[in-house]
C-alpha cells in the first residue's frame, strides 16, 4: 500500500474541519504541535490502494510569521514536506480565501484547491469557470460541500493525480510589478550564490519574497551578510517608491492578481441582496436585544449541561456504586483487606468521581460545538466584548468563565475557543474562582449550620459574588503583570451563519470527551490512589481501637493516617484562619475533589456516612465553631487550591506544569491571606 | 485635494461605503489586516458603529469585527 501525506490548509471558517472529517471519518487523533498549544489533528483515510495520512493545519488567513498558528502551518509544510497540500477555499467568499492559495503557490507546493460550500456559492448566484481558474492558479480545483459529504471521491482522485504528477515548475506567477520584481530578481541572484543550503528546502523565489517582506523567521535563517544587505536595500527602495511597507504593497498585488483571475472566471448571476446572515445579525447584535438573547442562550447552555447532565451522571454514579459493591463481594463481609479498600475507596471513589462528570462535559462541548459551528460564537464575543474588555479579557472569555460555575475542568478545556495566548491563560488562571458545583456541597453543609433561614440565600449569593469579584480583580492584575500586553488581534471575522452537521458536532464532542477520559484514567487515577493512601495509612494498632464503636474507629484511623498527621502539623498555620486539625485534614481531602471535604469532615467527626449524618454533622459544626469560622471555611474553599482534576486540566491546556503550579500556589496564597484578614478582622468585630 | 477628505474609519457612520487609504497599526497588525483583505483602495462598508464598543465592517464578501482602537488607525477616503 502506497503512503501519501496530505496537509489541509485554509482560512478559519472555510469549513476546513468538515472536509477533514469527511476524509477521515472517525479515524482521528488529536494532539498538540510540538512545543506549542496549537491543536494538531491527524487522521487516516484509505482509498484506491493508498494510505493517506491527513493533517489538519491551523486555520489561517496567510502564512506570515506573525502568529503561532501561521508559523506552525508554514513550518509544517516546509519541514514535513507533505505530498499534497489541500487548500480549503470558501467558494462563497472566494477572493479573501484565495489569498492563502497565492502564498501556497509561491511556496511551490503540490496543491489542490477544494472549493468548499459550493452549494452556498451557487445560491449566491456565483458561476465558476473552474477549468480556466485552475489553469491560472496551476492547481486542480474540486468543488466540495463538506457538511453534506459531496466531492469526497473527486477530491481524493485529485489528490492522487497531483501526487503522481510530482513537483511541477509553475509557469504563471503572481507579478508584483516592475520595481518589486527587479528587487526580487536581485535577491534571488544573491540567494543562489550564497545560500545553497536554504534553497534545498525553500523555493528561491519564496525566500526572496519573504526577505523583501522582512519576514522575521526567514530573515533569521539567512546567514549571508550579502543577502541580508541586498534584501534590506530592496525593502528600503520599495518603501521609498511606494511610501508603504513592502509586505502591504505585495499583499495588495496578490489581491490584485486574485481579483483579475476572478473577474475572468467568475460570473455573478444574481444581484447581491440582504442575506439571511444579515437579517439574523440585525437581530442578535441589536443594541437592545443582543445582550438578552445572549444571556438566554447562555442560560440554555448551562441548563443543558447541568440539568440534563444530572440523569446520566446519576446512572454513572449508580454504576460505580454497583461496581463497588460487586468488588466488595469478593471479600467476606467486614474484611479490612487493603486491596479492597484501594479498589473501592481509591480507584472507584477517585476515578468514579471524575468520570461521573463525563456527561456534563460531553453536553457542554456539544453546546459549544453547536454555538461555534453555527457561527454564533463570534457574535457572542462581539456582544460581551465591551464588558470583558474592561477587565482585559476577550469577549469569548465569558463563555468558559460561565461554564466554571458548573465545573472548572470543562471550563478550562473550553478556553480553547480563545486564540490569544495571554487572554487564554488569564482566563484559565481565574476560572477556579467561579464557584463550581462541587463547592456548592460545602456551602450546603456549612450555611444551614450557622446562619438563620432568612440569611441563607443572601449568604450563598455573597460567596458566589466574592468569587466573581476576585476573578475580575485577578484577571485585571494578571493582565497588568504576568500577561501584560495589548489585547491583540482584536480583529475577528464574523462568519456567515451555517447549519451545523450532526457528524461534525459528534466528532467534536467525542474528541473532547475522550481527552477527558484519558486524563481520568491516568493522572487522576494515580493522584486518587496517593490521596487514598494518605487517608488510610499508617493504620493504628488494633489494641488502640478496642472498645470503640465503628464511627470512632474511623475517626481514630483518620487521625492516625498521614493526612491526619499533616492536618495536625499544619494546625498552627491554620489557627489564624480559625481552623483546627479536623478542618485541615478535610481540606487535604478536598484537593482530590471539593466535595470530599464534606465526607472527610463526616469521618473526622465520626458521624457516619455524610448523607445520613448531614444534620448531625451540622450540629457538630455548630457546637465546635463560630459562624465566622463557618464563613471562613466557605471562603477558603472558594478561593483555595483547585482540585486535582483542575490542576491537571490547567497543566494539559497550558502545556506547562509551571502554570499549573503557579495557579495552585497563587490561589492557595490568596485564600490564606484573604481568609486570614477576614478571620482576624471578624474576631475583633464580633 | 484628496487630503481634505481623509478620515479615520472610526468616524464613518453605519451604512456608508469608503475606500481604504492606509493603516498605521504597527507592522504585525498591518500585515494581518492586509491578509484579511484590508489592502489600499479596497472598498469597505461600515455595518455597525455603535458607541462605545467594537466595530463591524464588511469587506470582500466577509464581515469583520474590529476594535475601536484599530478603527482609529485605519485611514479612509
Amino acid at each position: 500500500m502506497k503512503k501519501i501525506a496530505v496537509a489541509i490548509a485554509g482560512n478559519p471558517n472555510s469549513g476546513k474541519t468538515t472536509i477533514f472529517n469527511m476524509l477521515t471519518g472517525a479515524h482521528q487523533h488529536v494532539g498538540n504541535y510540538p512545543g506549542v498549544t496549537v491543536e494538531k489533528k491527524e487522521g487516516l483515510c484509505k482509498y484506491k490502494g493508498y494510505e493517506i495520512t491527513v493533517v489538519d493545519l491551523p486555520g489561517t488567513y496567510s502564512l506570515t510569521a506573525y502568529s503561532i498558528e501561521e508559523l506552525v502551518a508554514r513550518n509544517f509544510i516546509i519541514d514535513e514536506q507533505p505530498d499534497v497540500v489541500v487548500d480549503i477555499v470558501d467558494a462563497s467568499n472566494i477572493e479573501r480565501n484565495l489569498y492563502l492559495a497565492t502564498q501556497l503557490i509561491e511556496m511551490n507546493v503540490p496543491l489542490v484547491l477544494a472549493f468548499n460550500m459550493s452549494d452556498v456559492a451557487n445560491q449566491k448566484g456565483l458561476v465558476f469557470n473552474l477549468e480556466q481558474l485552475s489553469e491560472l492558479l496551476e492547481a486542480k480545483i474540486v468543488p466540495t460541500v463538506g457538511n453534506k459529504g459531496e466531492g469526497k471521491v473527486e477530491l481524493l482522485d485529485a489528490i492522487i493525480a497531483t501526487v503522481q504528477q510530482g513537483k511541477v515548475k509553475r509557469t504563471h506567477r503572481i507579478s508584483y510589478g516592475e520595481e518589486i520584481e527587479e528587487e526580487l530578481a536581485k535577491i534571488e541572484t544573491v540567494i543562489t550564490d550564497n545560500e545553497g543550503q536554504l534553497t534545498e528546502k525553500y523555493s528561491c523565489r519564496w525566500l526572496a519574497i519573504n526577505l523583501l517582506e522582512e519576514d522575521r523567521d526567514i530573515t533569521a535563517k539567512v546567514k549571508s551578510r550579502e543577502v541580508l544587505d541586498v534584501a534590506k536595500g530592496g525593502a528600503e527602495h520599495v518603501k521609498d517608491i511606494f511610501g508603504d511597507e513592502p509586505e502591504i504593497i505585495m499583499a495588495d498585488r496578490r489581491y490584485g492578481f486574485i481579483s483579475g483571475a476572478c473577474q475572468e472566471t467568475i460570473r455573478s448571476t444574481v444581484e447581491s441582496r440582504h442575506s439571511k446572515s444579515d437579517i439574523i445579525d440585525a437581530i442578535v447584535t441589536n443594541r437592545l436585544l443582543g445582550l438578552p438573547i445572549f444571556l438566554i442562550l447562555m442560560y440554555l447552555v448551562f441548563q443543558l449541561t447541568f440539568s440534563i447532565g444530572t440523569y446520566p451522571m446519576s446512572w454513572l454514579e449508580q454504576l460505580f456504586g454497583w461496581a463497588g459493591k460487586a468488588i466488595a463481594g469478593l471479600w467476606p463481609t467486614g474484611s479490612e483487606h487493603w486491596l479492597k479498600s484501594l479498589l473501592i475507596d481509591g480507584v472507584i471513589g477517585g476515578v468514579g468521581g471524575v468520570v461521573a462528570f463525563l456527561p456534563n462535559i460531553l453536553l457542554l462541548f456539544l453546546a459549544i460545538a453547536i454555538l461555534e459551528d453555527t457561527g454564533y460564537m463570534a457574535r457572542a464575543a462581539f456582544i460581551m466584548d465591551r464588558i470583558m474588555h474592561r477587565i482585559g479579557l476577550h469577549g469569548k472569555s465569558f463563555i468558559p468563565m460561565l461554564i466554571g460555575f458548573g465545573c472548572s475542568v470543562p471550563a478550562i478545556m473550553g478556553t480553547r475557543i480563545l486564540e490569544n495566548r495571554r487572554n487564554r491563560f488569564t482566563t484559565i488562571m481565574v476560572i477556579p474562582l467561579m464557584s463550581c458545583g462541587a463547592r456548592l456541597t460545602i456551602y450546603a453543609l456549612v450555611i444551614p449550620a450557622f446562619f438563620p433561614e432568612k440569611l441563607r440565600g443572601p449568604m450563598l449569593w455573597l460567596i458566589y459574588l466574592i468569587g466573581i469579584l476576585l476573578a475580575i480583580i485577578s484577571a485585571k492584575v494578571l493582565r497588568l503583570t504576568v500577561f501584560k500586553g495589548e489585547t491583540t488581534s482584536f480583529v475577528m471575522e464574523l462568519p456567515p451563519y451555517r447549519m451545523p452537521t450532526l457528524k461534525g458536532i459528534c466528532i467534536h464532542t467525542w474528541q473532547r470527551g475522550w481527552l477527558y477520559l484519558k486524563k481520568a484514567g491516568t493522572i487522576i487515577l494515580a493522584i486518587s490512589i496517593i490521596l487514598w493512601a494518605a487517608m488510610s495509612y499508617p493504620k493504628p494498632s488494633s489494641e488502640s481501637l478496642m472498645g470503640l464503636n465503628s464511627e470512632q474507629v474511623q475517626q481514630a484511623k483518620v487521625a492516625y493516617s498521614v493526612a491526619g498527621r499533616i492536618g495536625r502539623a499544619i494546625e498552627p498555620a491554620l489557627a489564624p484562619l480559625g481552623f483546627d486539625w479536623k478542618i485541615g485534614t478535610a481540606l487535604i481531602g478536598a484537593t482530590a475533589a471539593k466535595e470530599v471535604f464534606v465526607s472527610q469532615l463526616a469521618i473526622v467527626y465520626a458521624v457516619g456516612s455524610a448523607d445520613e449524618g448531614l444534620q448531625t454533622l451540622r450540629e457538630q459544626l455548630q457546637a465546635n465553631y463560630t459562624p465566622l469560622t463557618g464563613f471562613c471555611i466557605m471562603l477558603f474553599c472558594l478561593i483555595s487550591t483547585p482540585c486535582v482534576a483542575t490542576i491537571v486540566a490547567t497543566k494539559t491546556e497550558t502545556n506547562s506544569l509551571g502554570w499549573a503550579l503557579f495557579q495552585f500556589a497563587g490561589l492557595t496564597t490568596a485564600a490564606y491571606v484573604i481568609t486570614f484578614i477576614v478571620y482576624q478582622m471578624g474576631s475583633l468585630l464580633f | 485635494m484628496e487630503g481634505k477628505n481623509l478620515k479615520p474609519l472610526s468616524t464613518v457612520k453605519a451604512g456608508e461605503t469608503v475606500r481604504l487609504v492606509s493603516i498605521n497599526a504597527g507592522r504585525g497588525l498591518n500585515s494581518r489586516l492586509a491578509s484579511m483583505g484590508l489592502v489600499p483602495n479596497v472598498k469597505l462598508t461600515v455595518v455597525n458603529n455603535r458607541h462605545p464598543g467594537p466595530f463591524i465592517i464588511s469587506v470582500k464578501d466577509s464581515k469583520m469585527m474590529l476594535g475601536r482602537g484599530i478603527a482609529h488607525k485605519i485611514i479612509v477616503l
